[in-house]
C-alpha cells in the first residue's frame, strides 16, 4: 500500500515536473530586468519552502516523540529533517548560482544569507548528535531537543528580509516584490513536483529507519540466546 | 516560588565552591582567553583604530571560546562517583538544579570576561571602561545568552563521547543571534559610544533572545535530565 503510493507520488511528480520544465524553459518568455537566469526562482523559493516545511514538521514530531515516548516519531523527525536539509542545501546553491549572475558574487553575508546558513549548520548538527548517541531512546530524547532549539532559527531566517535591511530581495508573497501572474502560478506548480518528492524521500528514509530497528531488535534477540 | 530560587542558590553556591576549591574550569578558560587573544594580536595589528573597530567581534570570540570550557566541565565535573544521578534524585526541580547551575556558570564566565576585558585594554590599549555601565548591561546580557543555551547543552551531551567537541559544535550555531548582537553593542561602546540609535534595536534582539531561550531551557531541562 505505502509502497504503491510512493510509486504513484513519484510518477505525479515526474509527470509535473516535466511537463513545468517544457513551460518555464519554452514557454514562458524571459523575465524582463534579470533575463533567463529568473527561472532558478522556481526551484529556489519552492526549495526552501520545502525545507522550512521539513523543519516544522521535524519540531512538531519531536514534541510529539517527547510527549508521547514513541521511537516511531523519532524515525519521522529524523527523516524528515534529513530531506528538509537536502532541500534547505538545493536552496542554498541555487541561490548561490543566481547570485553570482545577478549581483556577480557567489556568497554575501547578509542577514538572509547568513542565517540560512546557520540554519543549514544547525539541522546538520542535529544529524552529527545523533550519530554520537549510541542507545535508541537515550538518542531520540536528545535530538529531540536539539530540534525544538533549532528551529528558533527557522523563524528568523524566514522574516530575515523584513527585520534587516538585506541584498537579498524582499519575499514575493507577502509584501514587497511583485511578479507576474505567469510566472506565481508557475511557482507554485513546481513547488507540487518538489514537496512530492521530499514526501516520498522521507518515507523511504522513514522505513529504513523502522527496518534498521527491527534488525537491532534482532540482534538483541540473538544475542540473549 | 521562593523554595524554586532557594534550592537554585543552593546548588549555584555548591558549584561555586567546587569551582573555588579546585580551580580546574576558570583556571583552564582564563588561560586559554588570554592564549586567544595573544593570537589575535599576530592576526591584527593590535596597535590600528581597525583594531578597536572590530573589539566586539574579537571580544565576543574570546568570551565564546573560554565559555565553552566552563560550560563542559559544568555536568562533567558530576560524572564521577555518580553525582549527577544524585543531583538528579535530590528534592529539587530539575528547573531549579539548571538554574542553580546557570548562576553558578554565569559568575564563572563574567569574571573570566571581565578578566580578559582588561587585559585586552591593555594589551590593545584601548580605554573602554568610558561606557562602562552600558557595556557591563551587555555583557550581563550576552552572557546570560551564552549561559543558558550553554548549560542546557551542556546537560544534553554530558553522557556523549566526543562530549568536548560536540558542545561548541552545537552551542555557537544557535548562540549566532545573541552573538551577533553582542558585537555589535560592545564595539561602539568599546569605543566609548553612547547606547543609542540602531543600538538599541541590538539590545532589544538580545533581551528577546534571552527571553526566548531561558523560557525554552527552563522547559525542556526536565526531559534533558530525566528523560
Amino acid at each position: 500500500m505505502r509502497q504503491k503510493l510512493m510509486i504513484v507520488l513519484c510518477g505525479l511528480a515526474a509527470a509535473l515536473l516535466a511537463r513545468n520544465l517544457f513551460v518555464m524553459l519554452l514557454r514562458l518568455p524571459d523575465e524582463a530586468a534579470q533575463g533567463p537566469i529568473f527561472r532558478i526562482i522556481f526551484f529556489h523559493v519552492p526549495a526552501a519552502w520545502t525545507a522550512f516545511l521539513g523543519f516544522f514538521a521535524a519540531m512538531v514530531a519531536s514534541i510529539l516523540c517527547l510527549v508521547r515516548k514513541d521511537l516511531r516519531y523519532d524515525a519521522v523527525a529524523v527523516a524528515v529533517t534529513e530531506v528538509g536539509l537536502a532541500f534547505a542545501a538545493a536552496n542554498l546553491v541555487t541561490g548561490m548560482i543566481w547570485g553570482r549572475i545577478i549581483w556577480g558574487i557567489w556568497w554575501t553575508w547578509d542577514a538572509r544569507l547568513t542565517s540560512m546558513l546557520v540554519c543549514w549548520l544547525l539541522y546538520a548538527g542535529y544529524l552529527m548528535l545523533r550519530h554520537a548517541v549510541e542507545e535508541p531512546t537515550q538518542r531520540a530524547r536528545i535530538a529531540a531537543v536539539m530540534s525544538i532549539f533549532a528551529f528558533v532559527d527557522v523563524p528568523i531566517v524566514f522574516f530575515s528580509i523584513k527585520w534587516w535591511r538585506t541584498q537579498h530581495p524582499q519575499p514575493v508573497v507577502w509584501g514587497g516584490g511583485s511578479m507576474d501572474p505567469a510566472y506565481w502560478n508557475m511557482l507554485f506548480l513546481n513547488w507540487a513536483p518538489l514537496l512530492a518528492l521530499g514526501i516520498v524521500l522521507a518515507m523511504i528514509r522513514m522505513r529504513q529507519e523502522q527496518q534498521q530497528r527491527e534488525i537491532d531488535a534482532l540482534r538483541r534477540w540473538a544475542h540473549a540466546l | 516560588m521562593a523554595s524554586f530560587f532557594r534550592s537554585s542558590l543552593t546548588i549555584a553556591a555548591k558549584d561555586l565552591r567546587a569551582e573555588l576549591r579546585t580551580k580546574e574550569a576558570i583556571n583552564a578558560s582564563l588561560a586559554f582567553a588570554l592564549v586567544i587573544l595573544l593570537l589575535f594580536s599576530f592576526a591584527f595589528d593590535p596597535t590600528a583604530d581597525q583594531t578597536r573597530e572590530i573589539s566586539g567581534g574579537l571580544l565576543w570570540l574570546v568570551f565564546a571560546f573560554a565559555g565553552a570550557l566552563v560550560l563542559n566541565r559544568s555536568f562533567a565535573r558530576e560524572l564521577p562517583n555518580d553525582c549527577l544521578d544524585a543531583l538528579i534524585a535530590a528534592p529539587v526541580s530539575g528547573a531549579a538544579l539548571f538554574f542553580g547551575k546557570a548562576l553558578a556558570n554565569m559568575v564563572l564566565l563574567m569574571a573570566v570576561e571581565l578578566v580578559s576585558l582588561a587585559v585586552f585594554g591593555v594589551f590593545y590599549n584601548v580605554a573602554w571602561t568610558r561606557q562602562f555601565w552600558p557595556l557591563l548591561l551587555v555583557l550581563v546580557l550576552g552572557t546570560w545568552g551564552l549561559t543558558v543555551v550553554g548549560t542546557v547543552f551542556s546537560a544534553l551531551t554530558v553522557n556523549l563521547r566526543l562530549r568536548e567537541l560536540m558542545l561548541p559544535m552545537l552551542v555557537y550555531p544557535i548562540m549566532i543571534p545573541a552573538l551577533m548582537a553582542a558585537i555589535q553593542l560592545t564595539s561602539p561602546l568599546v569605543l566609548g559610544q553612547p547606547l543609542a540609535g540602531d543600538m538599541i534595536v541590538w539590545l532589544r534582539l538580545l533581551v528577546a533572545f534571552d527571553a526566548i531561550f531561558t523560557a525554552l531551557a527552563l522547559a525542556l531541562v526536565e526531559t534533558v535530565l530525566v528523560g
